[in-house]
């Protein structure tokens, strides 16, 4: 069992009134669509509409939704590991596109070749969607690189778990972005555990950023990743320190309800530690919360929910309709066709 | 080194550079250079017409190259895209796939291709399939050059050479040039294209001298050449195993033995088309190659022979390999464990029923 230090307090009261009304619904709504989104792809594994790979993110919703609301499509980049359905619905991925994916068909946001773990968008900045643990941090900075050397003023954000920081691509990536000061963040993305694997039995000292960054001569900023006002604050302050050039490394204390993936029975931890988690989630915090400062009544709460539930219906029948790739896919772009 | 090298004058050591990216004019639309200064020149070219393609690697900058293939480059192009790394494979090669995919043009060297097993899974599960698995949406322009195969004495870990083994991956193209003429035009397509290509150097003959074309040519990928004309025997080769090739074709020529030697230049896409017109004329065919004979060029290419022409063949396809142990560091047994002209010569009198 693991207890979370306790990240800095953060005003929750001045950020939501930084956010405004307006914003504070629409991040409400996308961390809604999100978790509906991935239990509906999770009833869809069960009745074998998708298969392999499925990792839910369900519970860390906070975390993406907080940062990725400051960057600007086009400009800045995003990469994330396998848990990659949150960060292409935030960045705006057509619903129907990314569980057409998920279904294997040729309507699917890669044309049914990358599945569950793999979604990327060029135009909006997205690197993927990567399966091995940690491959995707050099490849983050490298559109931090390109932004310095393009000098766009975009920055990369580079999402990864706690089980990826004992990799060597986690130390090379800090290591050249700071010799080179990139306009690169690192996301820590602790959820405790890499796969089954306890944090503390897989990295050396706990607070990750905090104790990491200083071996870079790097900042770094540490946040409670079930909260969105913190992690939305914590995003537009250490967003501004890397577009000045300087890289930073974050640590988001969050938590994730489901498996690593869709086969882990969670032997692992208690259900009872689940639970306690479970009273702190995420949305049902910005929802409570926006209700009882009145930018939200009930009936627009309900009103949201069945938009964010038709959206996903209409994903999900989409996909069904949606044929599978024709077998000309099969060995096209495996080369560029330019 | 062979007759179709040999350069009209030789390079004056003391008067003229032999590295860098200017060759020496020859007055007639020809220059003289070797083959470091040709990758040079080729790098030196496109960097001039595209500002997207940087170079990156270790000591590629302040210290002209650890085999001075980037000689002068930062002098020419400043800090900015000629950049030091810290010794970081999987780091900067991970990096380079990033650039890739928004909008630049990576040149990454590896100081030799041993140093690429760093980097192994940035190579294979990113770059290889980037295109792929993003339903086209990510191709991944990216040239990873450097020496490959073994230097002199240097034993079991700086001995790699890695045709077979990213040939076997769907993804990559992978080219070994045997010249100075072969290595620009080829180098020059791979700065213009848009897929991840293994650029395999050999630090044996980079110091090999050709008089080639001052006028800009390209090499398509896929397109093998003949360098020796003959009847007998086709001999394929790549990289410095074509000299050996070439070498061993002299002494069997002295015995009535001709070989053709066929030299693929790209061993993916593999010229199957070239070889396979060679052996319809000698009949008989040997691969020579600095890989493990274990899934190998000559396992690649005896099986596609069998294919394509199974009933041209008069005798089985021979392969002169790496013998299968790591690079020992005693003369004696490295000169035996590398597919040397002595072997080569055997295996075509072998070949030949001789």
């Amino acid at each position: 069992m693991t207890d979370r230090p306790a990240p800095p307090a953060i005003d929750a009261a001045a950020v939501r009134q930084e956010m405004g009304r307006e914003r504070a619904l629409r991040l409400l709504r996308q961390m809604l669509l999100v978790r509906r989104f991935e239990e509906r792809a999770g009833q869809a594994y069960e009745a074998k509409k998708i298969a392999g790979f499925l990792h839910l993110y369900i519970g860390q919703e906070a975390v993406a939704t907080g940062w990725l609301d400051h960057l600007t499509p086009g400009r800045d980049f995003a990469v994330t590991s396998y848990r990659c359905h949150a960060q292409a619905l935030l960045l705006g991925l057509p619903a129907r596109e990314l569980m057409a994916e998920l279904f294997g068909k040729v309507s699917g946001n890669v044309r049914g070749k990358g599945g569950s773990m793999h979604f990327f968008s060029k135009e909006k900045g997205l690197l993927g969607g990567h399966g091995i643990v940690g491959g995707q941090i050099p490849v983050g900075t490298g559109g931090a690189f390109t932004a310095k050397y393009l000098g766009t003023g975009g920055v990369s954000l580079s999402f990864f778990g706690d089980g990826a920081t004992p990799q060597g691509t986690f130390h090379e990536s800090l290591n050249m972005a700071n010799l080179w000061k990139l306009p690169a963040i690192y996301i820590i993305e602790n959820n405790q555990y890499g796969m089954g694997t306890a944090c503390h039995r897989s990295n050396a000292v706990q607070d990750l950023a905090q104790l990491k960054a200083p071996g870079y001569g790097m900042p770094s900023f540490t946040f409670d990743g079930l909260d969105l006002y913190a992690s939305w604050k914590t995003a537009q302050q250490a967003i501004a320190v890397a577009r000045a050039g300087q890289p930073v490394l974050v640590e988001a204390k969050t938590y994730r309800y489901r498996g690593h993936s869709v086969s882990d029975a969670g032997l692992y931890r208690t259900k009872e530690e689940v639970d306690r988690y479970k009273a702190l989630d995420p949305i049902e915090r910005v929802r409570a919360d926006l209700l009882a400062c009145g930018w939200l009544d009930q009936a627009a709460s309900d009103a949201m929910e069945d938009e964010v539930m038709q959206e996903v219906r209409d994903a999900v029948a989409f996909s069904e309709e949606s044929p599978e790739p024709p077998m000309s896919e099969l060995t096209r772009h495996v080369y560029a066709e330019v | 080194m062979t007759a179709f090298l040999k350069p009209r004058r030789p390079i004056d050591l003391k008067r003229e550079p032999i590295n860098g990216y200017k060759g020496i004019p020859l007055g007639d639309g020809s220059q003289l250079l070797n083959l470091r200064m040709a990758i040079c020149q080729a790098l030196y070219e496109e960097m001039k017409r595209d500002p997207t393609i940087f170079v990156m690697g270790e000591e590629v900058a302040q210290y002209n190259g650890a085999y001075k293939v980037t000689k002068d480059l930062l002098k020419k192009f400043g800090e900015q895209r000629v950049i030091d790394t810290p010794i970081t494979e999987g780091g900067f090669t991970g990096l380079a796939v990033g650039a890739a995919m928004t909008g630049l043009r990576p040149v990454i060297e590896y100081m030799s291709w041993n140093f690429s097993f760093v980097a192994f899974d940035q190579i294979v599960s990113n770059a290889s399939k980037m295109c792929y698995m993003t339903g086209g949406m990510f191709p991944i322009p990216l040239v990873m050059r450097g020496p490959n195969g073994a230097g002199p004495r240097v034993s079991s870990q700086h001995s790699h050479a890695v045709e077979a083994l990213y040939s076997h991956f769907p993804g990559l193209t992978v080219v070994s040039p045997s010249t100075p003429y072969d290595a620009k035009g080829l180098m020059k397509t791979a700065l213009r294209g848009h897929n991840p290509v293994c650029f395999l150097e050999n630090e044996m003959i980079y110091g090999l001298e050709q008089e080639i074309p001052v006028e800009e040519y390209l090499i398509p990928f896929g397109k093998g050449d003949i360098k020796r004309v003959g009847g007998d025997c086709t001999v394929v080769a790549v990289s410095r195993s074509v000299h050996w090739a070439l070498e061993a074709a002299e002494q069997l020529a002295r015995e009535g033995i001709e070989c053709e030697v066929v030299d693929p230049r790209t061993v993916k896409p593999l010229d199957i088309e070239l070889i396979a017109a060679s052996v319809r004329k000698t009949h008989r065919c040997v691969v020579v190659e600095e890989c493990y004979r274990t899934g190998g060029i000559g396992a690649e290419v005896a099986a596609q022979l069998m294919e394509l022409c199974f009933d041209e063949l008069d005798a089985p396809v021979g392969r002169v390999t790496t013998t299968e142990n790591p690079m020992p560091y005693a003369a004696n047994l490295e000169h035996e464990t590398l597919p040397k002209p002595h072997r080569i010569v055997q295996a075509v009198k072998l070949a030949c029923y001789r």
